[in-house]
C-alpha cells in the first residue's frame, strides 16, 4: 500500500494538464441481492489530454466497464462520467450517439471492421455517417502513418489481422476525436503486428497530440504509455508514470499477491464456520 | 440427438415462429380451399337430394338445371295427362308443375335481387315428398300461395329485398305483361336448409299458368311419389307408358345424378381455381423454408462442427436438422389446418356476399382434408430442409476450432451455367408453343414459363446482380452511408438475397402476367367493339338472360330508330357444334343490314332453313357451302339446315348462326337475347338513347348500351374475376413478405456484432433502422423487377397464344409501375420488425458478444 501513496503524491505535479475525460465516484452494479456484482466501486479518475494512458488490472477488476462508461457505451449506476467537457449523465441516445460519432474514437480487440466496406470506406465510416468530410490532408496523413495506402480499396477479408487493426486505428483517428479508447487492441495480434499498432498509437499521441486510453493486461503494451492506472475490484488502486516493463510487472505481481492473500483470508473465514 | 434437436428448437423460438408462419400459411390455404370445396359440394348435395321426388316428368329435350338461356320449351302436359299419371297403381301422389324461366324478383327500390351467379327458380307449389320421404320445401313463415296473385319467397330473398308478409312483391316476367305484382304470403326454404343463394319464387299452379302459359290449364312437368313397394324404376317405366311422346319420366336418382354432374362441373372449376392458388402459396412457402433453414444452419455451423468433432456422424448431424424440420412442420400443420378452417369460413362469407350461400354446417374439417394438408405441409418442409440438412452434415469438425466458418454450396458459377441451360430449355418450350406446336400452345408456353420461374429463382443471385448494383448506386446517392451499407448487405450473400427475393418474384410474375392479359383484354374489347359493332345501340339482358320480344316491338316504334335487328341464342346438343359453344345464334333479316361479316365463302344472308358457320367450325367439322347440317335443339325438335356461308370468326355472332324462323319451326318460344339498333339518318343519337332507356326504365334486367357502355360492361364482368385473382395472389405476396421479414430478422441476429460496432462508431438509431429498411427494399425491388420482367414476357407470350380472343397487346405501364411501388412499400413494411429489433440492440452486448 505504500507504493500507492507515493504514486498518488507523485501525480500531483501533473494536475495542471487539461483533462480529456474524467470519472467522478463512478459506480456500476450488475444484478441485485445475492448475485450483486460491483464492477466499479466509486472510481474517481482524470484522463489527461495528449497522454497515452493504460488501464490495467486482473480479469474482473472493472477496467473494461470503466472504459465502456467513459466511452458512452454503458451507463453507470451512480457517479458521473465527463468526456470532452460534456457530462454523459442523462444524455439521451441520440446525443450519446452524436458524442461517440464526433468526440470519441474506438479500437476493439476483434478489429470490428465492416466486412462489406473497403478499408477506405471503413476509415471514413463515422465521418460519412454524419455526412462530414475529413479535414484536408488529415486523411492522407493518417493513411500514410498506418502505411496502408496501397490497400485502401481492399476489403477486410483481404487484409491481415495487423493491417485490419491499423485500419481500425485510422478509423478512430480520422474524425479527430477528443479521446480514443482502445480495448485490448493487441489481444488478437502476433507480437510484430501488435508492436506496429502500439507504435502507431504512440505516434498519434506524440505527433498529433491525440489522447488515447487503452485497456490492456499486457505489460509490454502498457510500457508504450505515459501513464498506467491499476484497477482491482472496481477501484483505482495504483498508478505509474513513464513506466517500464519491469515496474509494471512488479506492480501487477503485487496486485496478484494482494488478491491471493485476500482469497486465502476468505477461505480461512469460511473454514472457521 | 432427440434432446439436442428439442433444445435447438426451444432456443430459437422467434426465428422458428417466423419460418413456421410460411408453412402455416401454405397449409392453411390448402386446408381452407379443401374445406370450402367440400362445404360447397355438400351444400348443393343436400339441396339436390332434398328437392328431388321419386319420379320426375319433364319435356324430353330439356336437361337438369336448365336456366332458360338456351331457349324455353313450349311443350306442355294437359290436365288429362296428369290425371292419367295419378290413375297409375304405381303412383301414390302426383302433382303437375309449372316451372317458369327468366322471371326476376325486384327489391323495394326496384333493383334486381340476385341475377349474378345463383339462379332465380320459379315454380308452382306442390306437396310431393322428396326421395327420402321428406317435404321438398318447408314453410318458415306465413303460408303457401293458393291464389294467382300470391307468392311465397325464400326467406333470404324476402329479407334482402325488404318485403314483409302481406306486402306487394315486384317481379319482372319474361313474357306477356312484363312487370307483375303479387302479395307475399309466406317464406319457405329447401328442406335441406338455405337455397345456396338461389332466389325461390313459388306461385300457385294457377298463378304460374297465368304467368308462363298465357292462362292455359297445362303443366310443364310433374312430380311423382311412388306407391308403397314400388321402385323408382318401376314408377318411371309406368309413367313413361302414359306420357305424350315429347315428355319423359325419370327416376329421382337419375335426376339427382344429372344435377350433381351439372353442378359438379361448376364446383370443379371453383375448386381447381382455388387449388391452383393454394399450390402457389405452398411453393412460395417452400422457398422461404429453404432459405430459413439455410440461414439457421449457417449460423449454427460452429455448433454443428463441434458435434462432428465430438463424434457425431454426418448422418446424425443431417438427421438432427431434418428432425427439427419435421417437428416444425407438424406444429405448423396443426396451426395451418385450424387457420385453414377459419379461412374456409371467411371464403364462405365472401361467396355469400356475391350470392352463393354455403351452409356453415357443411364447412367441417374432414379427415381427408386434414390428412392431405399434413402430408403436403410435412413433405414440402422436409424436401425444402433437405439441402440445408445435407450441407450441415458436410461441415468439417475442424470448423469448430476456427473463427470464421464459411460454408460453400454449389459454386455460383456452376449454378449459372446449369441455370443458363435451363433458361434455354424453357425458352425453347415457349418458342415451340409460340411457333404453333400441335395441341395446346398455351400449355407449352406455360411449361416454358414454369421452367423459367424456377430457374430464375435458382439463379436470381446472378441475374439480379445488376438490379442490386443499381440499388446500391441509387441508395448511396440518396441515403449516404446507411444506403451503401444496406446495399452491400444485400450483395454480401447473393444466394440468400436471391432466395428471399424469389418468393416475391413468383407472386409478382403471376400478378403482372395477369396484368398484361387483363390490359390486353381491355384493349381488345375496345378495339373489337370499335371496329366490329357497327350498330349504334345494343340491347342486352343482364347475365345474358333472354327477354320478351315486346321490348323489341316497343323500341322499333321509337321515333328516330332506323333498324332493329333481333337475335336469339338457342342451345343445341353438344354433338351438333364444337364443344366450345353450344349456343346457336338465330338472327332476323335486319341483322344483315346492320352487320357485315367477313365472308370466306358463300353468302351472309340467310333465308329459311339455312346456316352460316365460322371458319373454325367449318374446318373442325369438314363442312363447306352447300353441305347439310342438323341443329339438335335442346329445347325443341331437331332441324335440318344447309350451310350457305362461311365467315371469319367474330364476336358479332356465334360460330353457328341461323335464321329465327328455324327456331320457331323447332317449337321454341320466341324471346330476344339481344337487339341491335341503328338510328335513322339525321336522328339525334342522344335523344334516341334517352327514349330507348325510357322503354326499359322499369326493367332492370335489360339495358341499352352504346359502344362505350358495351365495352365497359364486358370489361366489368372480367374485372370481377380479376379482383378475385389479385386477392388470391395477394396471399402469395403476404407469404413473400414473411420471407423477407424472416431473412432480415435472421440477418440482424447474425450481424449483432457488426451492428453494435456501427452503433458504437456513431450510427444513430434512425440511421440503423433506415439501413435495415433499405436492405429490405433492395430485396423487394429485386424480386419485383425479376417478377415484372418475367410477367411481362409471359403475359406477352400468352397473349400471343390467345391472339384469337385477345386481338391487341397492351402493356399496362401504369399498373406495372404500381406493382413496383407496391414492392417498395412491401419492403418498407417487411423491415419494420427487424429494424426495430436491430435498433433496440444493446451496443455494449453487441460488441461483447464473442
Amino acid at each position: 500500500m505504500g507504493g500507492m501513496t507515493t504514486a498518488m503524491t507523485g501525480e500531483l505535479g501533473s494536475e495542471t494538464r487539461p483533462v480529456a475525460a474524467s470519472a467522478v465516484d463512478l459506480t456500476k452494479v450488475y444484478g441485485s441481492g445475492e448475485s450483486e456484482v460491483r464492477a466499479l466501486d466509486g472510481v474517481t479518475l482524470d484522463l489527461y489530454a495528449g497522454e497515452f494512458t493504460a488501464v490495467m488490472g486482473p480479469s474482473g477488476s472493472g477496467k473494461s466497464t470503466l472504459m465502456h462508461c467513459l466511452a458512452a457505451l454503458d451507463t453507470p449506476t451512480s457517479g458521473e462520467a465527463v468526456v470532452a467537457g460534456t457530462s454523459l449523465h442523462r444524455l439521451r441516445d441520440r446525443a450519446l450517439t452524436d458524442l461517440r460519432r464526433e468526440r470519441i474514437g474506438f479500437v476493439f480487440q476483434a478489429f470490428n471492421l465492416v466486412p462489406t466496406l473497403t478499408a477506405q470506406e471503413n476509415i471514413l465510416l463515422s465521418l460519412s455517417l454524419s455526412g462530414r468530410k475529413p479535414e484536408p490532408g488529415w486523411f492522407d496523413q493518417v493513411v500514410d502513418t498506418i502505411g496502408l495506402r496501397s490497400r485502401l480499396s481492399h476489403r477486410p477479408s483481404e487484409l491481415s489481422g495487423g493491417q485490419q487493426q491499423r485500419v481500425a486505428c485510422a478509423r478512430a483517428l480520422v474524425s479527430r476525436p477528443s479521446i480514443v479508447f482502445a480495448d485490448e487492441p493487441t489481444g488478437n495480434l502476433d507480437s510484430t503486428s501488435g508492436a506496429e499498432v502500439l507504435s502507431f498509437l504512440r505516434r498519434s499521441v506524440d505527433d498529433f497530440g491525440q489522447t488515447v486510453v487503452m485497456v490492456t493486461h499486457d505489460p509490454v503494451a502498457a510500457s508504450y504509455c505515459d501513464r498506467v492506472v491499476f484497477l482491482a475490484d472496481g477501484r483505482v488502486v495504483d498508478e505509474l508514470r513513464q513506466p517500464d516493463r519491469e515496474t509494471i510487472l512488479a506492480r501487477m505481481a503485487h496486485l496478484q499477491d494482494v488478491a491471493l492473500a485476500r482469497a486465502a483470508r476468505l477461505e480461512d473465514r469460511v473454514g472457521d464456520h | 440427438m432427440w434432446r439436442l434437436t428439442w433444445r435447438n428448437l426451444a432456443a430459437r423460438k422467434v426465428r422458428l415462429v417466423m419460418s413456421t408462419l410460411a408453412i402455416v400459411l401454405g397449409v392453411a390455404f390448402l386446408a381452407g380451399v379443401l374445406t370450402f370445396s367440400h362445404g360447397l359440394s355438400a351444400t348443393f348435395d343436400s339441396i339436390v337430394k332434398g328437392s328431388t321426388p321419386d319420379g320426375v316428368v319433364r319435356p324430353a329435350s330439356s336437361s337438369a338445371f336448365d336456366d332458360g338461356m338456351a331457349g324455353v320449351n313450349v311443350a306442355t302436359l294437359s290436365p288429362a295427362d296428369v290425371r292419367a299419371l295419378d290413375a297409375l297403381p304405381e303412383t301414390a301422389e302426383v302433382a303437375g308443375n309449372v316451372d317458369g324461366f327468366g322471371m326476376s324478383l325486384l327489391d323495394t327500390d326496384g333493383k334486381l335481387v340476385g341475377g349474378q351467379g345463383a339462379p332465380t327458380i320459379v315454380t308452382s307449389h306442390h306437396e310431393i315428398e322428396n326421395v327420402l320421404g321428406e317435404p321438398t320445401m318447408t314453410l318458415s313463415t306465413g303460408e303457401w300461395p293458393d291464389q294467382p296473385g300470391e307468392v311465397t319467397l325464400d326467406a333470404r330473398s324476402a329479407r334482402i329485398a325488404g318485403y314483409e308478409l302481406g306486402e306487394e312483391v315486384d317481379m319482372i316476367a319474361p313474357t306477356g305483361v312484363l312487370r307483375r305484382q303479387a302479395t307475399l304470403v309466406g317464406t319457405a326454404d329447401f328442406y335441406g336448409g338455405g337455397t345456396a343463394g338461389a332466389t325461390l319464387l313459388i306461385m300457385s299452379v294457377e298463378g304460374a299458368q297465368q304467368t308462363f302459359l298465357g292462362g292455359r290449364d297445362a303443366f310443364t312437368g310433374a312430380s311423382l311419389t311412388a306407391a308403397p313397394g314400388v321402385t323408382q324404376q318401376q314408377l318411371a317405366d309406368a309413367a313413361q307408358a302414359v306420357l305424350p311422346a315429347d315428355f319423359k319420366a325419370l327416376t329421382g336418382d337419375k335426376v339427382i345424378e344429372e344435377s350433381e354432374d351439372a353442378i359438379g362441373e361448376f364446383l370443379d372449376i371453383i375448386s381447381t381455381f382455388l387449388l391452383v392458388f393454394a399450390v402457389i402459396a405452398v411453393v412460395v412457402g417452400a422457398f422461404i423454408i429453404v432459405n430459413t433453414f439455410s440461414i439457421l444452419v449457417a449460423q449454427r455451423m460452429r455448433d454443428l462442427a463441434l458435434l462432428r468433432a465430438l463424434g457425431a456422424s454426418r448422418r446424425q448431424v443431417s438427421r438432427s436438422v431434418l428432425l427439427e424440420a419435421l417437428v416444425m412442420s407438424l406444429v405448423a400443420c396443426v396451426v395451418g389446418v385450424l387457420v385453414g378452417w377459419g379461412l374456409a369460413l371467411g371464403l364462405a362469407a365472401l361467396f355469400r356476399f356475391v350470392g352463393l350461400d354455403i351452409a356453415s354446417s357443411a364447412l367441417v374439417l374432414t379427415p381427408g382434408t386434414v390428412l392431405v394438408s399434413f402430408a403436403v405441409g410435412v413433405a414440402v418442409t422436409m424436401v425444402a430442409a433437405y439441402v440445408p440438412a445435407r450441407r450441415a452434415g458436410r461441415v468439417s469438425p475442424v470448423a469448430a476450432m476456427r473463427d470464421d466458418v464459411q460454408v460453400r454450396g454449389t459454386s455460383l458459377h456452376r449454378r449459372t451455367v446449369i441455370g443458363a441451360a435451363f433458361l434455354v430449355l424453357g425458352a425453347a418450350a415457349a418458342a415451340y408453343g409460340v411457333a404453333g406446336a400441335p395441341g395446346n400452345d398455351a400449355a407449352w408456353i406455360g411449361a416454358g414459363a414454369l421452367v423459367w420461374v424456377l430457374t430464375v429463382a435458382a439463379i436470381s443471385s446472378v441475374i439480379g446482380r445488376p438490379v442490386l448494383l443499381g440499388c446500391r448506386a441509387l441508395f448511396r446517392r440518396l441515403f449516404g452511408t446507411p444506403g451503401l451499407l444496406a446495399s452491400e448487405n444485400a450483395l454480401r450473400d447473393p444466394r440468400r438475397t436471391g432466395a428471399t427475393a424469389s418468393a416475391l418474384m413468383i407472386g409478382l410474375a403471376l400478378v403482372s402476367t395477369i396484368g398484361v392479359l387483363a390490359g390486353s383484354f381491355s384493349k381488345s374489347v375496345t378495339d373489337v367493339v370499335d371496329e366490329e359493332f357497327t350498330s349504334d345501340f345494343l340491347v342486352v339482358g343482364s347475365t345474358y338472360q333472354p327477354f320478351s320480344t315486346r321490348i323489341g316491338d316497343e323500341m322499333a316504334a321509337v321515333d328516330g330508330v332506323g333498324v332493329v335487328s333481333r337475335q336469339q341464342n338457342v342451345g343445341v346438343g353438344d354433338a351438333s357444334i364444337t364443344s366450345e359453344s353450344s349456343l346457336v345464334n338465330a338472327v332476323d333479316d335486319a341483322f344483315h343490314q346492320i352487320y357485315e361479316l367477313d365472308m370466306v365463302a358463300g353468302r351472309q344472308h340467310l333465308d329459311g332453313h339455312e346456316v352460316i358457320i365460322d371458319a373454325d367450325v367449318a374446318a373442325d367439322r369438314g363442312l363447306g357451302v352447300g353441305d347439310p347440317m342438323t341443329l339438335d335443339f335442346r329445347a325443341g325438335a331437331p332441324q335440318e339446315v344447309t350451310v350457305v356461308g362461311i365467315f371469319e370468326p367474330t364476336l358479332l355472332t356465334n360460330p353457328v348462326t341461323t335464321h329465327l324462323s328455324v327456331v320457331e319451326a323447332a317449337g321454341i318460344q320466341r324471346q330476344d337475347s339481344s337487339l341491335s339498333i341503328n338510328v335513322a339518318s339525321g336522328a339525334d343519337v342522344a335523344a334516341v338513347h334517352a327514349t330507348l332507356d325510357e322503354v326499359v326504365a322499369d326493367l332492370p334486367l335489360v339495358s341499352v348500351q352504346d359502344k362505350a357502355e358495351l365495352a365497359d360492361s364486358i370489361r366489368g364482368q372480367v374485372n370481377q374475376l380479376l379482383y378475385m385473382v389479385y386477392g388470391l395472389l395477394a396471399l402469395a405476396i403476404v407469404i413473400a413478405v414473411i420471407g423477407i421479414i424472416n431473412t432480415l430478422g435472421l440477418s440482424v441476429i447474425e450481424r449483432t456484432r457488426e451492428l453494435g460496432l456501427l452503433r458504437a462508431v456513431g450510427l444513430t438509431r434512425p440511421q440503423l433502422r433506415r439501413m435495415v429498411t433499405l436492405e429490405s427494399v433492395t430485396i423487394a425491388v429485386l424480386g419485383a423487377v425479376l417478377g415484372l420482367v418475367l410477367g411481362l414476357v409471359f403475359g406477352a407470350l400468352l397473349r400471343y397464344a390467345l391472339r384469337d380472343d385477345l386481338t391487341s397487346l397492351a402493356l399496362p405501364v401504369g399498373q406495372l409501375t404500381g406493382f413496383l411501388v407496391l414492392a417498395v412499400v412491401v419492403g418498407v413494411l417487411a423491415a419494420i420488425l427487424p429494424a426495430v429489433r436491430a435498433s433496440r440492440l444493446d451496443v455494449l452486448k453487441a460488441i461483447a458478444t464473442e
